[in-house]
């Protein structure tokens, strides 16, 4: 593990900063944790509410067992503990957007327990320090509804739309010391949960959000007093926070003060937080175990079928791509770097190796290159994602075919992409229509290289003085005069031939 | 001609069938005499259309030849904590006064899938929580029953089922479903001469009840005999997928396994239960059970249930805790009572509505239940409870290694007078004592008629039994309710 030299500079000399995160990740699943109600994001007000997530008299909450397995699956995609027996707790407390009165979620037994993350500060850098992060729990429970205040000018309205819904709450070990770890931890995080399939990670739509704990100490000391900063909603406002959180702490105890321990908020529009609650005015939560629910014992057939269940996870995925692949670290790292590009990638190899009848090794490179350089450019032009490409993995690989047997050069290939992107028509449909073969014939070749430096004597006489630049002025004239049809390896062979004779 | 209203749900039911009176007939009888009982204010909403509902429907299927539900033809009355569709729900409170849900009850449904109509929603203490049925807001329920001495002292139907304790004994409903959680079953059965049963906790859904203590709260019936309780167990027992805690056993035919034969069973007598100053009528009504149960063929063996001096302390620190959270739901947001004074906030709407919607008892409660909850005390009280919940379940696990049930008292006296032991709160709870224990170990048991006192009141006997071990809990009760033969009833003064 690389300690970080991040320290906050302080008038009376440096502070090294502590961060802790706690992540709620809603659950990916059809259904709440403890009612059969909808969890559709963006639904009508009061829409996806069942008489469980309202709390009318009587009603009583089962859990679900999808729920359970996500979190389970995401403890073990993270090395970590899963307790076979947990149990349900409330956590009581009065709010209009808590139908019950109370949150069931796990305080004393949680249902996944230690583990660990790995980070790295810079992904694309093989030589970029890694480090370990701990996680201390994971731990499901309720979500809370909405309070709507701009509906009325003297009421507040209730959506309880989201009451029931399934979180997961990741919480890490103090490991993190600077904004760069939280804010890769975050990111690393949620890469993993979207492998995993138990969070879509959509941190705009709340369906991921961070409490981060930050305090502050002299190097090697004690640790400081923290503050919780709640609901911080992306990577860049975590590590605005805890850059912003450290520098006010520190300011504070330079001049003498301490810090409190409490609850903030942050506001991204003044990129600054403000204090919401002391440890003071601090609910007594009255935790004690759910007596409307039975403690949850998970069997070995219940464990085995989620680990089996488990994709490849992004680091295994990514040291797969280097050694196995022979990508570069950079590729590897972008490659792998979210769930659903590495799934379109490894379409496309499949379905490459599969048409040129070679193994994915072999046409890993120039899969990767394609990719990275010719698709993304394209998506990035036309504003579209990955998700929504109008190019898919099947058609890519008949392209890249086309390319390494020979049929059509590279530049032809950008040429035919082009085409697809703007027709939706197949590779191989445009390459015969458009007469777009390349010729490896030598006669009708060496026949255009001839004329070429008969036309231009000039520069043969040049080149052969020992300006040997001009050979690729050479390729370009006799690759011009074929209209990028002729095969440039056997160009190159020819055309050197002819030089040499 | 028969009097329809005196007969059991068996004789109804079977009645019925053979053709000896139509449905109508019946629930006319019981609709009459609900209508004529004002005074005993079992009732918070009557039914009688419901009740003729179903008898039409019962009649309508005899007539057509179709298979008939278990209790076509029986009319009863539900407590009014079961929460019934389009029929108003107020658990005796103000609270939930004007409530009328959506949805009903696994239990009561299953009593109309089976054919049962609905005289009304019986009174109760108001969530549940009393001995006397003087906290609903309703007003008290008077027990149909009086002292023999001259005076006319209204008297507790006993709590919390009060409203289908003294419905049934006044023969405004055959049998009646009650909840308990300390004994709401068992004590109001016993203060009015009629039988009821808690099953074990898991074998009635407790979905669409409101709750009041979760880990305790379990429906079951109230009728005059064993044999009703019986057939209206089987309806209402049952695996609910709706609740975590029901049991996935399929539900024994209890009805068709009675038999008062107690040859080869073992009865204990708990030495705990005869604590010093007992009640010397109780006393000697426990004696006289216990002749019964020898005479029934059962053999009687003393034991030892050591904890159970903790066990009402224990009791009164988990329900509680239970409640305290169980009732946070109801805060005037989306249902019930709401008070809103001018230019309140949401707290200030809490603390009105709360104020205003929940009767002194419950507050109690709710005060006790956060205190033992909070921080710094919750391992002196909750956890040191349960710790102690453990050590009564144990004592009669062990128990239940010399003997195959238990026989004891139901409750510490007879009825009292209303109004009698109101004021001190600690004295009413003392009723649960023989009851409590039972609940907290979530084992089956039942109350059963022994005769009368002095006064000419009613007092009862209790059947703990096995956990899952229903059937000799009855039978047991069977033998009882045979040798006591009871057959008392109060004078018709309301």
């Amino acid at each position: 593990m690389t300690e970080s030299t991040y320290r906050v500079q302080g008038a009376t000399g440096e502070w090294e900063v502590v961060i802790g995160l706690e992540v709620h990740a809603q659950v990916t699943s059809q259904a709440k944790l403890f009612s059969g109600a909808a969890t559709a994001f963006g639904a009508e007000p009061n829409t996806q509410v069942s008489l469980v997530d309202a709390a009318m008299p009587g009603m009583l909450p089962v859990p679900n067992r999808e729920c359970i397995r996500q979190a389970v699956r995401t403890g073990m995609a993270i090395d970590a503990k899963i307790n076979k027996w947990s149990r349900f707790d409330r956590k009581n407390y009065f709010y209009a957007d808590l139908p019950q009165g109370y949150q069931i979620s796990q305080l004393y037994h949680p249902l996944v327990g230690e583990g660990e993350i790995e980070i790295s500060l810079d992904d694309k850098n093989p030589d970029a320090a890694t480090k370990v992060i701990g996680i201390e729990r994971i731990h499901v429970e309720q979500d809370a509804g909405k309070l709507m205040h701009d509906q009325h000018p003297t009421r507040s309205y209730v959506d309880l739309n989201r009451s029931g819904v399934a979180l997961m709450e990741i919480v890490s070990k103090p490991d993190m010391r600077s904004p760069a770890e939280a804010g890769a931890y975050l990111a690393k995080l949620r890469t993993i949960l979207r492998y995993v399939g138990s969070c879509d990670g959509n941190m705009d739509q709340g369906s991921m959000r961070a409490d981060v704990n930050v305090s502050v100490r002299r190097p090697g000391e004690e640790f400081g007093t923290r503050t919780e900063t709640k609901n911080v909603n992306s990577v860049r406002f975590v590590m605005a926070v805890v850059e912003h959180e450290a520098s006010r702490q520190v300011d504070v105890l330079e001049a003498g003060g301490k810090v409190v321990q409490e609850t903030r908020l942050y506001d991204p529009d003044k990129n600054e937080t403000r204090s919401m609650r002391s440890k003071e005015d601090a609910h007594d939560y009255r935790y004690f175990p759910d007596p409307d629910l039975l403690p949850l014992e998970l069997d070995d057939a219940f464990l085995e079928a989620c680990r089996q269940s488990l994709p490849e996870l992004p680091d295994a995925k990514r040291r797969r791509y280097e050694g196995d692949l022979g990508l570069s670290a950079y590729n590897a790292a972008t490659l792998t770097a979210d769930a659903d590009t590495a799934r379109w990638f490894e379409a496309l190899l499949s379905e490459a190796a599969r048409i040129q009848k070679k193994s994915e090794g072999e046409v890993a490179k120039a899969s990767a290159n394609w990719l990275l350089s010719e698709l993304y450019g394209a998506l990035n032009r036309l504003g579209k994602s990955l998700e929504d490409s109008p190019v898919g993995p099947e058609e890519g690989a008949e392209l890249l075919a086309l390319v390494a047997d020979g049929t059509i050069s590279g530049t032809i290939a950008k040429q035919v992409f082009e085409i697809m992107l703007e027709t939706g028509e197949r590779a191989p449909k445009i390459v015969e229509e458009k007469g777009l073969k390349q010729t490896s014939d030598t006669g009708a070749i060496e026949a255009v290289v001839a004329d070429v430096l008969v036309r231009n004597g000039d520069k043969v006489e040049q080149y052969r003085a020992g300006k040997e630049a001009l050979f690729g002025f050479f390729v370009g004239q006799t690759m011009k005069a074929m209209q990028g049809k002729a095969n440039p390896q056997v160009v190159n062979e020819l055309v050197k031939k002819a030089l040499a004779a | 001609m028969t009097n329809l209203t005196d007969l059991t749900v068996a004789e109804i039911r079977d009645g019925f069938r053979a053709g000896d009176f139509s449905a109508r007939e019946v629930a006319e009888g019981f609709n009459a005499n609900v209508a004529a009982a004002k005074a005993l204010n079992a009732f918070i909403v009557e039914t009688p259309e419901k009740a003729l509902e179903a008898a039409d429907a019962a009649d309508k299927a005899k007539a057509a030849g179709e298979t008939l539900g278990a209790l076509a033809g029986v009319p009863i009355g539900m407590k009014d904590l079961f929460c019934t569709q389009g029929v108003q729900t107020t658990a005796a409170s103000h609270m939930l006064e004007g409530f009328v849900p959506t949805y009903e009850s696994t239990v009561s449904a299953k009593l109309w899938a089976a054919g049962a109509g609905m005289l009304g929603k019986l009174n109760l203490d108001q969530f549940a929580m009393g001995s006397s049925n003087e906290t609903s807001y309703f007003g008290n329920v008077i027990s149909p029953w009086r002292r023999k001495d001259g005076g006319n002292a209204a008297l507790a139907p006993g709590g919390s089922s009060g409203g289908s304790s003294s419905a049934i004994s006044a023969r405004l409903c055959p049998a009646a479903t009650g909840t308990d959680t300390g004994g709401s079953i068992r004590q109001p059965a016993a203060f009015t001469g009629i039988s009821g049963i808690k099953p074990t906790y898991g074998r009635c859904s407790r979905w669409g009840v409101v709750a009041f203590a979760s880990s305790l709260d379990q429906a079951g019936p109230m009728a005059r005999t064993v044999r009703d309780n019986a057939i209206l167990l089987e309806t209402m027992s049952g695996f609910d997928p709706k609740d975590s805690t029901s049991l996935d056993l399929a539900v024994p035919q209890w009805e068709a396994g009675l038999s008062s034969d107690l040859k080869g069973k073992k009865v204990g007598i708990p030495k705990e239960y005869r604590p010093d100053g007992l009640n010397e009528e109780i006393s000697a009504m426990w004696d006289r059970g216990i002749a019964w149960l020898k005479d029934a063929g059962a053999e009687v063996v003393d034991v030892s249930l050591p904890h159970t001096k903790y066990a009402l302390a224990t009791y009164y620190i988990i329900a509680p805790a239970e409640a305290s959270s169980n009732l946070a739901r109801y805060d005037g947001v989306r249902y019930g009572q709401r008070d809103l004074p001018d230019g309140a906030g949401l707290q200030d709407m809490y603390a009105a509505t709360r104020a205003a919607g929940f009767g002194p008892e419950v507050k109690r409660r709710i005060m006790i239940g956060t205190y033992v909850l909070s921080a710094g005390f919750y391992d002196a009280y909750y956890t040191q409870a349960q710790k102690v919940r453990a050590l009564i379940s144990r004592d009669f696990e062990l128990a239940f290694e010399k003997c195959d049930l238990l026989l004891t008292p139901t409750a510490p006296s007879a009825a009292f007078a209303l109004g009698e032991k109101q004021a001190d709160p600690l004295a009413m709870y003392l009723n649960d004592v023989f009851t409590v224990p039972a609940s907290l170990a979530g084992l089956p048991a039942m109350a059963v008629p022994g005769g009368l006192d002095s006064a000419g009141l009613p007092i009862g006997l209790q059947i703990i039994g096995k956990a899952l071990d229903e059937q000799t809990v009855l039978n047991a009760s069977l033998a009882l309710e045979e040798r006591a033969g009871f057959n008392a009833r109060p004078d018709k003064w309301w």
